[in-house]
């Protein structure tokens, strides 16, 4: 299934784009998207611990089960103002 | 009134959710310093949002802010992109039909914005440097 997955901030820096498109096994969780990511990109190791995570706009864990056209969006501490 | 623009912030514009019988009207505006908490020279700053998380945040800060104060309307207008100092990059107005709400309730909103709301600030330093602020 394909997940739309946005990054912001230095997630995005890190990832060199402010979105993508993730293909992804039936059932896989938030976890899973952010795995695949780091496969890609490991320095995103280091972010993990202060990144939340939304999916269709509300906080969710990195447990929650995804569904096919899911957004899914990364988010390091914030510092709007 | 809620928004994320990256145009200039209208300051007038906020005025317009102010009612007849409002007696206090608080404004707050967050500026672009020219210097950074450690007094390097900021060339400016670099704004993104989750628009649609970020505008349902403000409501829900609003919303809170009713509750805690009164009777009390709100506008909370961020800015996004590339800022110069001496640039509104967020403002808050409060209005209230007494003063006190209104104080409390601008207070109150942007303390939650800067805490709580998906927005990120990079400073960008005279030197060509850059860094990620965090909220605090």
């Amino acid at each position: 299934m394909k997940v739309h997955v946005l990054a912001f901030a230095r997630l995005r820096e890190i990832l060199q784009a402010p979105q993508r498109s993730l293909e992804l096994p039936e059932a896989a969780r938030a976890a899973d998207a952010w795995a695949a990511l780091e496969r890609d990109r490991p320095a995103l190791a280091a972010e993990r611990s202060s990144t939340r995570v939304a999916r269709n706009g509300r906080l969710v864990s990195f447990d929650e089960t995804l569904r096919e056209g899911d957004e899914l969006a990364f988010l390091p501490p914030v510092g709007g103002g | 009134m809620f928004r994320i623009t990256g145009e200039p912030i209208d300051a007038q514009l906020l005025h317009a959710i102010v009612r007849d019988g409002d007696g206090g009207v608080v404004t707050f505006f967050g500026i672009v310093r020219s210097a950074a908490d450690d007094d390097k020279r900021v060339s400016g700053l670099w704004y993104e949002a989750h628009e649609s998380m970020a505008l349902r945040e403000f409501e829900a800060i609003a919303n809170e802010a009713r509750l805690r104060f009164g009777d009390v309307r709100m506008a909370i207008v961020h800015r996004i992109g590339e800022l110069r100092p001496g640039e509104i990059s967020v403002a808050v107005l409060a209005s209230a039909p007494h003063r006190a709400a209104a104080f409390d309730a601008c207070r109150y909103a942007i303390d939650q914005l800067k805490q709580r709301a998906p927005i990120w600030k990079k400073e960008c330093y005279a030197d060509g440097a850059a860094v990620w602020k965090d909220g605090r």
